[in-house]
């Protein structure tokens, strides 16, 4: 099993939600996040004051999946996020040690 | 049997001192001359003041960081709450009551003793006492609350207390008394101030300077970022303060005629030119027209129209506004490079524009539309030197006795928070609460 990260921009959520609900993956988890990569910050003016925001916000997704088809929701991540801008975000794959459904006590891959 | 009886003694005497002055309210309904519609306008006015002190904690509130938002809405509030009572107690009578020397009025009415539903012996008599003392009841409070934006983020509430309850009474009661009771002696001398450019927004934007000069900077001030946490509440804040502003100005006529209706268009007109003023020049300097300054704009117009909303023409009014709009947006931009963390620019904005509204209108007064006043356009250079004089004493004034003030209360309680309470925020460390409590 591997466990995905994929952190992306707030406006592709919506289509990244749905390549993902096409090829039948059971759950996701959203976090709003705050951070920097290549894209740097923007400056921001209150009054004169100028300030350099650093971090900007985005989603960040966790799913996990069985290893069989992993290639195909990182494909599905992948196309939907993409604007071909900087800032369209990572993707970030581990391997996972053990699932648990936590009403019915299922474990491994039954309780993904 | 003999408790009851002492119980209903206390009570007769208490009822005894409550109602001592129920002589002047007796003389009430009955007395004639009393305007309907003035006396209408004026009421109503003074409640669109009152709205001005909340809006006041939502303009500032929303400039501070989301942890200080509680304590700086509550900074404007308990003014209202504090100065209401202290100006019924002696606040009015100090104020406004016979003058000693020009200087300062007695305690002759205190508890408003004296003060009733009759004609009003200031402003006009065609309005009851109470009225007008309620009308002038709300400037009071807005005073001292506009000082607040200087030491935001960093007072504690107690030290705040204690300073509304003394800058209250020794500093705006005596420069209102100055300007405002026609025995007070700038009045005697011929400065025009039609609602308060001098007692209002210079007194507080002097007092605000001196402020941030003893309190100091907060805590990683130009080092760590300090982003407004809620335009949207500084512009909701600045649009009802534009709004209660009417009430300021328009309301200052003291009566519901045509002086009221040139109040309030001089009124609009300013703040309008002054907000597009602000936002244009950021736009050519900056390359952005922000939100922040449209309505800081807008607050820099208000304060400098303030003074001259009686006493100009619709036309002078684009000026006064305009240039308050430029000039306050310069100085708001010099700020970080003066050295002093006057936190939501109190100075720059209520000091500079407060202070130019003075002068604007010994320029620009016209005997044309109110015979009261004639200014440097219309052949009576000497008005400027007068406005000029009349600022030079609140300056005076209201610099020394704010800084032995705070200099008093920081010495025996004082005047800042913790630094760890200065990190964790107004809102958790003086009132154990959170603004946002959302999820």
């Amino acid at each position: 099993m591997k466990m995905v990260h994929a952190v992306i921009k707030h406006m592709r959520l919506d289509s990244v939600q749905k390549a993902l609900m096409k090829i039948d993956v059971h759950g996701v988890t959203l976090t709003e996040a705050k951070g920097f990569g290549r894209q740097k910050g923007h400056m921001e003016v209150y009054r004169g004051v100028e300030y350099e925001v650093r971090f900007l916000p985005k989603v960040k997704l966790e799913i996990a999946t069985p290893d069989e088809k992993l290639e195909e929701v990182i494909d599905a991540i992948k196309s939907a996020a993409f604007t071909g801008e900087i800032g369209d975000g990572k993707i970030f794959v581990f391997d996972l040690l053990d699932v648990i459904r936590i009403r019915t006590g299922e474990r491994g891959e039954e309780a993904i | 049997m003999k408790r009851i009886k002492a119980v209903s003694m206390l009570s007769v005497s208490i009822g005894t001192i409550l109602f001592a002055s129920s002589a002047a309210f007796a003389a009430g309904p009955a007395a004639s001359g009393i305007d309907s519609g003035d006396t209408a306008w004026l009421l109503l006015s003074a409640a669109l003041v009152l709205l001005m002190t909340p809006a006041l904690g939502f303009f500032y509130g929303g400039m501070v960081r989301q942890k200080n938002v509680l304590g700086t809405i509550m900074h404007s509030f308990w003014t209202l709450c504090l100065v209401s009572v202290i100006w019924v107690l002696w606040g009015y009578s100090i104020s406004f009551g016979p003058s000693i020397h020009g200087l300062i009025g007695d305690l002759s009415w205190f508890g408003l003793n004296g003060v009733g539903l009759g004609s009003s012996p200031l402003g006009s008599p065609k309005v009851p006492h109470l009225a007008f003392m309620a009308f002038q009841c709300m400037f009071a409070v807005i005073t001292p609350a506009l000082i607040t934006g200087a030491f935001a983020e960093r007072m504690k509430f107690s030290a705040f207390t204690i300073f509304i309850v003394l800058w209250s009474t020794f500093v705006y009661a005596p420069v209102a008394h100055w300007v405002w009771n026609p025995h007070g002696w700038l009045s005697t001398l011929g400065a025009l101030d039609f609602a308060g450019g001098t007692v209002v927004h210079l007194n507080a934007g002097v007092a605000a300077l001196v402020a941030a000069l003893v309190m100091g900077k907060r805590k990683g001030y130009l080092e760590t970022p300090m982003m407004p946490h809620n335009i949207g509440y500084t512009v909701l804040g600045a649009s009802l303060l534009w709004f209660g502003w009417f009430g300021f100005n328009a309301g200052s006529a003291i009566t519901s005629g045509g002086l009221a209706a040139l109040a309030f268009v001089t009124t609009n007109t300013a703040t309008a030119a002054a907000a597009l003023a602000w936002a244009f020049t950021e736009w050519a300097h900056k390359g952005r027209a922000t939100v922040l300054g449209a309505a800081s704009g807008a607050v820099a117009g208000l304060v400098a129209v303030t003074p001259t909303a009686g006493f100009v023409t619709p036309m002078a009014a684009i000026a006064v506004g305009g240039i308050a709009g430029f000039i306050c947006y310069i100085a708001v931009n010099l700020r970080p490079k003066l050295g002093y963390d006057d936190s939501l620019d109190v100075v720059g904005v209520h000091g500079l524009g407060g202070f130019w509204g003075a002068i604007a209108t010994g320029i620009f007064a016209s005997p044309l539309v109110n015979p009261a006043g004639r200014g440097l356009l219309y052949g009576n250079p000497h008005q400027v030197i007068i406005q000029f004089e009349a600022c030079g004493a609140t300056i005076i004034w209201s610099g020394f006795a704010t800084y032995v003030i705070l200099k008093v209360i920081d010495a025996i309680i004082g005047l800042r928070v913790s630094e760890k309470d200065e990190e964790m925020g107004l809102d958790l460390s003086q009132h154990e609460e959170s603004g946002y409590n959302l999820s």
